[in-house]
């Protein structure tokens, strides 16, 4: 293996086009991925965090081969994705997993929780005996047991399904796994529960999560990086604790102040700083920062220009004109 | 706050579904322009409390006891035809969907104006131009043209600012407001939260808050109510409820609650197992079955309420006085 990172991404875009007209012809372009780079190394936690809206779901499954790329590289140990054979690509995949947001939708109802798990062993040809020996494993890896493999989804509690999912997940032993949103549909007390599991699992498997989530209190916990994207670009990224120490990209700093404390006395004794309005449709960008038209310290110029990344001096790096002079250095267009 | 200020009062309310008692004996009291948050973890009943309390719970479920008051007046004794003559006026409740709580096929202007005209306190062309004045209120920008679209034009935090409005403008005395945010993004969240507080002071209306985001509950409840398996196990004021919790299951769901300041990758608190189905409730208390301090006298009989602390916070444990032993058995912060 060379020394490339696990996964790599650079420049990804995706969009969508609309379409309209008499013809039926091509009008416009929802421009849900425009322009990220990412890095994930093996045994790493990255979180990409950010509204609905924001591109971060539609990033995940560009990765996993689920939403077309309309262009840039992924690059999976080092061998770019996009230019592979669908048989080769289909091969990389595998080393790629996903555990989605909801785990009733995820699981067939009419699958015992053995078939469930064994069902991309069956996909990949194993005989029945290595297939149970493996689902046995599985099942005790995520905290289940054996007796649950005749049960059904419908007969288990939100925890053990999503437990299903992330065994399912793991039955080819990939090496990343996208998390999008896995515990954002689950109870407190739960959701820690499967927090705890993750982290347990990263740590004897030498994982590698891509950690799609809204809840930045449980993304300060598992991961080791963050990307803030905002309407299909990234806003700020760096070590967690960069970002959450010295958020700089104003958008970065209304998320974090956004986060209700659990402290009566602290929250109520906070400056909250509360975002105007709603996200932009990302059909129609703003032409200069994607921010501007909530930012509460924009300048004349972000109307205009579209600043790139640049450093924070705090090991992150971030997108704003105001924060980061050197920003406009690195303006795209 | 004095006697008089009571708004609602529901003193062992019990609804059943079959032989199951799954709201069993819930008292609780709102006084005028006050939050009380009913929180627990889903299955715990909180919603079946406030559908019994509108008179809005689903047909299968049987009121088997209790009393509603509002104002005084017993809301259980109330005719259909009586409640419907107060729904929207004096008692109104906003969902958790907002998508999916308004009609798709109606203008917003004349939902929310529509509580007005059915009641009969407005004419239909004054009522829609109160409409209007209600969404400027909830901070819809041009409310005018708004007003003129339907919710499947507007984004989701601006479709739970039309149901606030939907439910404020008839000014109710006591609003029931069930997870008002939870499918919301954060900067919506602190968006709504704000909004809220504002009416609350501008109208004095009492809100019952249902939620399970201890974080909410820290930034605008006054009073706290915590619901485990169809009962209430303790209430008390927001500060000492956070600084003081006096029930296993508070102290647990408050421990769950990953720390902005902590330390990363660690294990988190969990609550082991889930809420158990209402036909397994145990007998006795009921959270012995996930409690660190159960022994036998758990098993013999519920607990009463003990008081603690001041005399507004009560806990119903059997072990008040071991509650510190919690702190020994995890890494309890």
């Amino acid at each position: 293996m060379s020394d490339a990172p696990l996964l790599k991404v650079e420049d990804l875009r995706v969009h969508f086009p609309i379409r309209g007209g008499w013809l039926g012809g091509q009008v416009g372009a929802v421009k849900a991925v425009d322009g990220i780079d990412l890095t994930i190394e093996a045994g790493e936690t990255v979180a990409l965090v950010g509204e609905s809206g924001c591109g971060k779901s539609t990033a995940g499954n560009a990765i996993l081969g689920l939403a077309p790329a309309t262009s840039g590289r992924i690059l999976f140990e080092g061998t770019d994705i996009l230019t592979r054979s669908p048989a080769e690509r289909r091969g990389i995949r595998s080393n790629m997993q996903v555990v989605f947001q909801d785990p009733v939708s995820a699981l067939n109802p009419k699958l015992s929780v053995g078939r469930l798990i064994a069902e991309p062993l069956t996909i990949a040809g194993w005989d029945e005996t290595a297939k149970q020996t493996r689902v046995d494993e599985l099942l005790d890896l995520v905290g289940l047991t054996k007796a649950q493999k005749s049960r059904h989804p419908n007969e288990m509690s939100g925890g053990q399904r999503q437990r299903v999912v992330i065994a399912r997940a793991l039955a080819l032993s990939p090496k990343l796994i996208v998390c999008d949103e896995p515990v954002s549909a689950l109870d407190v007390s739960i959701r820690s529960q499967i927090i705890n599991l993750l982290i347990r699992l990263q740590e004897e498997l030498g994982l590698s999560y891509l950690f799609i989530a809204h809840d930045l209190s449980v993304v300060r916990h598992i991961a080791d990086k963050v990307v803030v994207m905002y309407l299909g670009t990234i806003a700020e990224t760096g070590p967690t604790d960069a970002v959450f120490d010295h958020p700089t990209h104003p958008y970065t700093e209304a998320l974090l102040s956004a986060i209700p404390l659990p402290d009566p006395e602290a929250q109520r004794a906070k400056a909250a700083l509360i975002l105007e309005g709603d996200l932009p449709s990302p059909a129609n960008p703003p032409a200069g920062c994607p921010f501007v038209t909530r930012c509460p310290i924009r300048i004349e110029k972000c109307a205009s220009v579209r600043p790139g990344l640049a450093d924070t001096g705090h090991g992150s790096r971030a997108a704003c004109l105001v924060k980061v002079p050197d920003a406009s250095l690195n303006a795209a267009r | 706050m004095t006697e008089s200020s009571q708004i609602l009062a529901v003193e062992g309310l019990t609804t059943r579904i079959g032989v199951n008692a799954v709201v069993d004996g819930v008292s609780l009291a709102v006084n005028s322009g006050e939050v009380v948050a009913l929180v627990g973890e889903s299955g715990c009943g909180k919603s079946l409390t406030a559908l019994s309390i509108m008179g809005l719970h689903p047909a299968a479920a049987r009121i088997g006891g209790g009393s509603v008051r509002l104002d005084g007046d017993d809301l259980l004794r109330f005719s259909e035809k009586q409640l419907r003559g107060i729904r929207g006026k004096t008692l109104s409740m906003i969902f958790q969907e907002p998508v999916a709580s308004l009609d798709p096929l109606m203008r917003v202007g004349e939902q929310v104006a529509e509580s007005l005209v059915v009641h009969g306190v407005a004419s239909k062309s004054e009522a829609e131009s109160r409409a209007i004045d209600m969404l400027e209120k909830v901070g819809i920008p041009d409310p005018a043209a708004r007003a003129r679209q339907y919710p499947a034009e507007l984004s989701g935090g601006m479709c739970q600012r039309v149901m606030i409005a939907c439910a404020l403008i008839a000014r109710p005395r006591l609003l029931i407001a069930d997870e008002p945010t939870t499918a919301l993004d954060v900067t919506i969240q602190a968006q709504i939260l704000a909004l809220m507080k504002e009416l609350r002071r501008e109208i004095r209306t009492a809100i019952l808050l249902i939620t399970h985001d201890m974080g909410v509950v820290a930034d605008i409840a006054d009073r706290v109510c915590v619901m485990y398996a169809g009962r209430i196990v303790e209430s008390g004021d927001v500060a000492s409820i956070f600084a003081q919790p006096s029930h296993p299951y508070t102290r647990l769901l408050l421990a769950t609650i990953p720390k902005l300041s902590g330390t990363r990758k660690t294990r988190l608190n969990a609550i082991e197992g889930s809420v158990p189905d209402v036909s397994d409730w145990p007998v006795g208390c009921r959270f012995r079955t996930r409690c660190p301090l159960a022994d036998d006298a758990c098993e013999k009989m519920p607990p009463d309420f003990s008081v603690s602390g001041d005399d507004t916070h009560r806990a119903a444990c059997w072990h008040i006085d071991r509650l510190s032993e919690m702190d020994a058995m995890g890494e309890m912060a």
